[in-house]
């Protein structure tokens, strides 16, 4: 093999100054830069990276569409299998998927396909080619609930088939865990925009403020000619640790956090009427994406001091790579193995957290070592501590469909074509997997609007 | 955008409001509440559903704060940006044979539907409305229409017994033994302390519990409450409640955890 030239480094903000604002830390790759990484892209024959993307993205084609300044061909090569490439692009844990298993990967690095991803993403988006031709129509009715990915790219495939497709949301906004969960600076919401409105031309519509469930049941939604109904609802409702002290002030729970910065455009009194209320000190508890956003975001409104408090070490912390790595640039204390046992207020405030220090046992289920109590123990002052350590589907659909069948933690259960207990009534996403990745949402979207499709063929000409 | 159908005000600080919202209105039943956003920058506030009219939804509402300020300065015709709903748990219609509803201040809103519910059961009802004075008092007429016996307690005792509703609440419960079930609606410590004497004369009561929320939907957890120990979301699970084991005190402290920012948007509102 040749010698492999390096992987080209993205631009990013200087640490010191992005963690004070929320512009995009990375700044992606300029046309020169991209054709430059391209090019270290050897075109495998049966490229693993293509194996290791959930959706199938034809990487080696399209990075060889980009190296031929071919880049509207290099744009419609892969929105053949991601609607979404410059969000995907951003937030897509590469290293456990595509590039995780690009050849290169094994004596140099990985091509940066998320970076390449984005700039023809991005060059797609600026250029509009996303905008659908005329639709044939085939008048029959489909309703999705939740304009999360999973929702997004179902509602797309079906409408591209030709269906009349509305997309119901709970929130006053659409988009998920992209608008109100995924901060600004790893995602400026203005792309998540551009794709609802790029929906929104091909002729999907959208209902706001409707809660599936409450506002109008799927039973209602059927009576009013829907004919079949996909379940995108995600995967909403914050775990908590269930320790002495959780429900003191202060004590926030990262998609409260999260959700009054993102949605509600908390920054700072008095600019904002769903307002933020941050000390110095500020513990996250976790380790995932969802702990890094929180910890980050702290940290850009104005604490001091952030720590994460992770039970496993640095290993094991499940956050994408670039996230870890951004963190601790932007001055985030990593507290690993060491596990909040109890919170202590004043004046029913929280002051203080203390922690027991762990040590890692054999593998559990997930394959990762386990990590147990040793009875040592610290505390720590803290002003606010942000709980981040997962979320389960809400019980609003569950509650509210007579035979929805749901696992006991509350995930809907489907066949091997999407389809729930209830014929007609297809899931996926976070709702049915528990929280996952954007990427694998939107799979899921788009197969089961497949099977979806189907099923309407066949109802139709039996 | 919600259009406002009509606007009446009841007093220096409430108003009722018909909004039509088909969407809200199809489903809703006692108990039920919407969240709602004033304008495109607007905080989202629960407001309880007072009554449905058809495509409308009836609510009331008492000018704390910046955003019920806000909704206090549209008039019939307006429109509002966001109202989502029916949002919450319905309220529990128990086998009750006299029930008796403690509504203060503007808690009277919420209270309606409730013994509305009831009455229509063929229960006996009572009620204890309280309020700061006599122009307070709401809905009175409309509980007239509902109720066996209605007492009145105001503050500085412009109308009815001056003191609080425990203070008419407590003889009744000693003296009447139909009673057998309270609802307490309206300020938290006003809920605290009826929930104390409904445990001293051993009754069973329901309490509606109103923690700080955002999106209603279980999402968030900033509305979170303890009841015996454990935690419940009172978006989803609630709003309303058994008020035995509730831990008042805590909702007490994480309703005004805010405070001291909502006052900066009060008074950005007064300028
Ligand atoms: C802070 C954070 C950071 C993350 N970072 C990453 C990352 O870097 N990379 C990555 O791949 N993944 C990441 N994830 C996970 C990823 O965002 C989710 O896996 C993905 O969004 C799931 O998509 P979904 O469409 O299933 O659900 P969601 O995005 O949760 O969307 C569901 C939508 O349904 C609506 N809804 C719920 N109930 C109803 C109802 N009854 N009626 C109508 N609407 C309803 C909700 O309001 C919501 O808008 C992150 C998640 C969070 C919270
Ligand atoms: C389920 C439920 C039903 C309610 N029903 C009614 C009703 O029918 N009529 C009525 O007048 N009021 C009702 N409330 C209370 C109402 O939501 C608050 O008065 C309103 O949000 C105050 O907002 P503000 O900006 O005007 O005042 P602010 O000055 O912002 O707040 C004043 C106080 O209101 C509470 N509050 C503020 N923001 C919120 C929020 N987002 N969610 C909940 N509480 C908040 C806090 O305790 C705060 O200290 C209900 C609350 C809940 C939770
Ligand atoms: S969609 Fe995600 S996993 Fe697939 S190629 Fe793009 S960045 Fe990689
Ligand atoms: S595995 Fe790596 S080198 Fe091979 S085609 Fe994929 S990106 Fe290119
Ligand atoms: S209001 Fe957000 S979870 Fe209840």
């Amino acid at each position: 093999m040749k010698n492999i030239k390096p992987r080209l480094k993205v631009k990013e903000q200087d640490p010191q100054k992005r963690n004070m604002n929320f512009l995009e830390v990375a700044l992606g790759y300029s046309l020169e830069e991209a054709k430059e990484e391209a090019l270290r892209c050897i075109d495998c024959k049966n490229p693993r990276c293509v194996q290791a993307c959930p959706v199938r993205v034809k990487i080696p084609e399209f990075i060889k569409l980009l190296l031929e300044d071919a880049l509207d061909e290099a744009f419609d090569k892969i929105y053949e299998d991601n609607i979404l490439p410059s969000i995907c692009g951003r937030v897509c844990p590469q290293e456990s998927q595509c590039e995780g298993a690009c050849i290169l990967g094994i004596k140099s690095e990985p091509v940066n396909i998320g970076a390449l991803e984005r700039f023809v993403g991005d060059y797609g988006m600026e250029k509009n080619l996303a905008e659908a031709s005329k639709q044939i129509e085939n008048k029959i009715k489909v309703a999705v609930v939740g304009s999360g990915p999973a929702g997004l790219a179902n509602a797309a495939s079906l409408r591209k088939k030709g269906y009349d497709v509305t997309i119901y949301e709970a929130l006053h906004d659409y988009g998920g865990v992209l608008k109100y969960g995924i901060p600004d600076f790893r995602l400026p919401k203005d792309i998540v925009t551009h794709e609802i409105n790029n929906l929104e031309k091909m002729g999907v519509k959208f209902v706001k403020n409707a809660v599936i469930g409450k506002s109008i049941t799927i039973d209602q939604l059927f009576e009013e000619g829907y004919e079949s109904i996909f379940l995108g609802s995600g995967a909403g409702l914050p775990s908590g640790l269930g320790i002495p002290g959780e429900n003191l002030s202060g004590v926030y729970f990262a998609n409260e956090f999260l959700t009054r910065v993102n949605l509600m455009k908390a920054r700072a009194v008095p600019d904002s009427l769903t307002p933020m209320k941050l000390g110095d000190n500020v513990a996250v508890v976790g380790g995932g994406n969802v702990a890094m956003d929180a910890a980050r975001t702290a940290k850009r409104l104005g604490a001091k001091n952030v720590f994460i408090l992770y039970r496993r070490d640095r290993e094991s912390l499940p956050a994408r790579f670039d996230e870890i790595h951004h963190a601790e640039e932007e001055g985030i204390d990593f507290r690993l193995l060491e596990n909040p046992v109890e919170l202590f207020g004043e004046d029913r405030v929280v002051k203080t957290v203390k922690v027991e220090a762990m040590k890692l046992g054999e593998p559990d289920s997930s394959g990762r070592r386990r990590p147990l109590p040793t009875g040592k123990y610290k505390t720590y002052p803290i002003d606010n501590i942000i709980i981040s350590i997962g979320q389960k589907p809400n019980p609003i659909l569950k509650d509210n469909t007579m035979g929805l069948e749901t696992q006991p933690w509350g995930g809907i259960i489907t066949d091997e074509y999407h389809m729930t207990s209830i014929p007609g009534v297809f899931a996926g996403g976070d709702v049915v997997t528990g929280a996952a990745t954007v990427i694998l949402a939107m799979g899921a979207g788009k197969d089961a609007a497949h099977h979806m499709d189907e099923y309407l063929q066949n109802k139709h000409n039996v | 955008m919600y259009k406002i159908i009509e606007k009446k005000v009841l007093n220096k600080d409430i108003d009722i409001m018909k909004i039509e919202a088909p969407l809200v209105a199809r489903n809703a039943e006692p108990g039920h509440f919407v969240i709602l956003r004033v304008d495109k920058e607007g905080e989202r506030i629960p407001l309880t559903i007072a009554d449905i009219e058809g495509n409308n939804v009836v609510i009331i509402y008492q000018k704390m704060g910046y955003s019920t300020q806000l909704l206090g300065k549209k008039e019939a015709g307006d429109t509002i940006e966001d109202f989502v709903g029916p949002l919450g748990q319905k309220a529990h219609i128990r086998d009750k044979k006299h029930v008796i509803g403690v509504a203060g201040g503007v808690g009277s809103a919420p209270m309606l539907p409730q013994l509305k519910a009831y009455q229509e059961k063929g229960v006996k009802i009572s009620l204890i409305l309280g309020a700061r004075n006599k122009d307070y008092l709401i809905l009175k007429e409309e509980y007239e229409a509902i109720c066996d016996n209605i007492y009145l307690a105001t503050d500085d005792g412009s109308e009815g017994t001056k003191g609080l509703v425990t203070d008419v609440l407590e003889p009744l419960l000693k003296e009447d033994d139909t009673i057998d079930h309270v609802i307490a609606i309206g300020p938290v410590i006003m809920m605290k302390f009826v929930t104390l004497l409904a445990k001293k004369y051993s009754r069973s009561i329901d309490v509606s519990l109103n923690p700080i929320m955002i999106d209603g939907t279980g999402m968030c957890g900033n509305c979170r409450v303890s009841i015996g120990g454990k935690t419940y979301f009172g978006c989803i699970d609630g709003p309303d409640f058994p008020g035995e084991d509730v831990d008042f005190d805590e909702l007490m402290s994480r309703q005004s955890y805010y405070k001291d920012e909502e006052h900066v948007c009060y008074l950005r509102l007064k300028q």
